[in-house]
């Protein structure tokens, strides 16, 4: 145990570096993912023929082992290649589904008393949408992105495998050498972030909820 | 002679079917008017149509064939939303926005329609004095701090925010306590005698119809089987009428 908190002591300024390289692609990926999902899902609420297309695309993103997927990329003109930017693309896809999939559900799942209200005052549906669906479904999107940072906080490890940086660079390093100070030096903060970031938006969330 | 009233609400031969022509008819051939400041009580049973007339009156359905006249034009031809917006809706339950205090329910659909902020309040005000509701106590109060009855009152002021010629109340003191709903009726009765607007009322409760209608219509399973002002509908020998007023006692009192 002293071994270990030397470790981090003596690489110290490595740690910090790497987290802070984590976070950067954690919070690229999860910007894309919500510009991209929130205005999808709103879409399909619309538009239900698109519905099973858009949720079925999101869910092939996730049943794809996440190594293969950043692999998968790498020979992909503009968005491919070795490095953070194919790191984030990857991540993107990865935290679609969550939140589209919430987007959906939360803009959906409302009381149907209160949407007949609405339809009946004739709010046209933009209106509806933006002043009825959404303020109430808000706290369940904020459920999804949550979800979606937590998965992408464990995924973002792998992207030090196509050479993007992170907390995942100590991990592979740790499992190569067998050196568990290495391992633990990217597993122990990955896992702080998560809890962290579980907490703060845990407390928007409930914030945003309406009973 | 009296100068006949003008129909603010028509139906004429109105069927409605969900489905394909093949689907089973929610209504059938039903016709009726409403002449302006008029309170119609749709009465029947759950499953008898009455709601679908309802909504078939502001576009939320359209008639299968035959057509609804709505002052003056069928609603075909009206624009959905602003045929809606002349025409305020009470549910049971209320439906209000509970994202919204009550003062925004009230006032969204002035808000909608870009009335000024302080014209806004100050209706706001008037529709909630106008319902019971102390403006200065219930305004900033959210729908979940309310009871079932102070709910109503402000699904009441919401459908008469925008000043709308025609109310249209689905069953909307059904969810009510029998005291809290008895009052509700009672002052309810007295504010539309009093605003003069042109109101459709479903209920399946025959003292609730007759307390507030100017005319009943009966329908049964999609069909008008008794038609007539209150006083006279105590005497259709229709069975279905027979049926609803069975349980009243001789001077229209207890059940």
């Amino acid at each position: 145990m002293t071994g270990l908190w030397r470790f981090f002591v003596e690489h110290q300024s490595e740690i910090v570096g790497a987290t802070l390289e984590h976070v950067e692609l954690v919070l690229y990926a999860m910007a894309a993912a919500i510009a991209i999902g929130v205005p999808m899902g709103m879409l399909i609420v619309q538009r239900p023929t698109l519905r099973s297309l858009a949720l079925g695309i999101a869910g092939i993103f996730q049943t794809i082992p996440s190594l293969a997927l950043f692999g998968f990329l790498i020979p992909i003109p503009f968005i491919g290649g070795i490095g953070k930017r194919t790191a984030i693309v990857a991540l993107t896809l990865y935290a679609l589904l969550p939140i589209l999939r919430n987007t959906y559900v939360g803009l959906t799942e409302i009381d149907p008393a209160v949407l007949e209200s609405a339809e009946a005052m004739g709010m046209t549906r933009a209106q509806i949408l933006f002043r009825v669906r959404f303020p109430l479904g808000l706290a369940v999107i904020l459920a999804g992105v949550r979800t979606a940072t937590i998965i992408t906080i464990g995924v973002a490890t792998i992207a030090a495998a196509i050479g993007a940086g992170g907390l995942g660079t100590f991990i592979f390093r740790g499992v190569a050498l067998v050196n568990n100070s290495l391992l633990l030096a990217g597993a122990i903060p990955a896992a702080l972030l998560a809890i962290l970031a579980d907490f703060l938006l845990g407390r928007l969330e409930r914030r945003r909820r309406v009973s | 002679m009296t100068i006949p009233v003008p129909n603010t609400i028509e139906f004429r031969w109105v069927s409605w079917r969900a489905g394909g022509p093949a689907s089973k008819e929610i209504l059938a051939d039903v016709s009726f008017a409403v002449p302006k400041g008029k309170t119609l009580v749709l009465l029947g049973r759950s499953g008898s149509g009455k709601t679908s007339a309802l909504k078939l009156i502001n576009g939320m359905l359209w008639p299968s064939s035959g057509q609804v006249w709505v002052e003056g034009r069928a609603t075909r031809e009206w624009d959905a939303i602003r045929l809606r917006r002349g025409i305020g809706y009470v549910i049971q339950e209320a439906g209000l926005f509970p994202h919204f205090t009550v003062a925004e329910n009230v006032g969204l659909l002035p808000r909608l329609e870009n009335w000024s902020s302080a014209k806004i309040a100050a209706r706001v005000s008037e529709m909630l004095e106008l319902v019971g509701l102390e403006p200065g106590e219930f305004a900033q109060r959210r729908p979940r701090e309310l009871s079932g009855g102070q709910r109503q009152r402000v699904g009441v002021a919401r459908a008469l925010a925008a000043d709308p010629p025609i109310l249209l109340m689905d069953e909307p003191f059904g969810a009510l306590d029998p005291v809290t709903r008895a009052e509700l009726q009672r002052e309810f009765g007295a504010l539309a005698r009093r605003l003069q607007k042109t109101i459709v009322f479903v209920t399946h409760d025959v003292r609730e119809a007759l307390l507030l209608a100017s005319r009943i219509i009966l329908l049964e399973k999609g069909r008008v089987v008794g038609d007539a002002a209150p006083e006279e509908f105590l005497q259709l020998q229709h069975p279905e009428v027979l049926a609803f007023t069975a349980g009243l006692g001789v001077n229209g009192g207890a059940r």
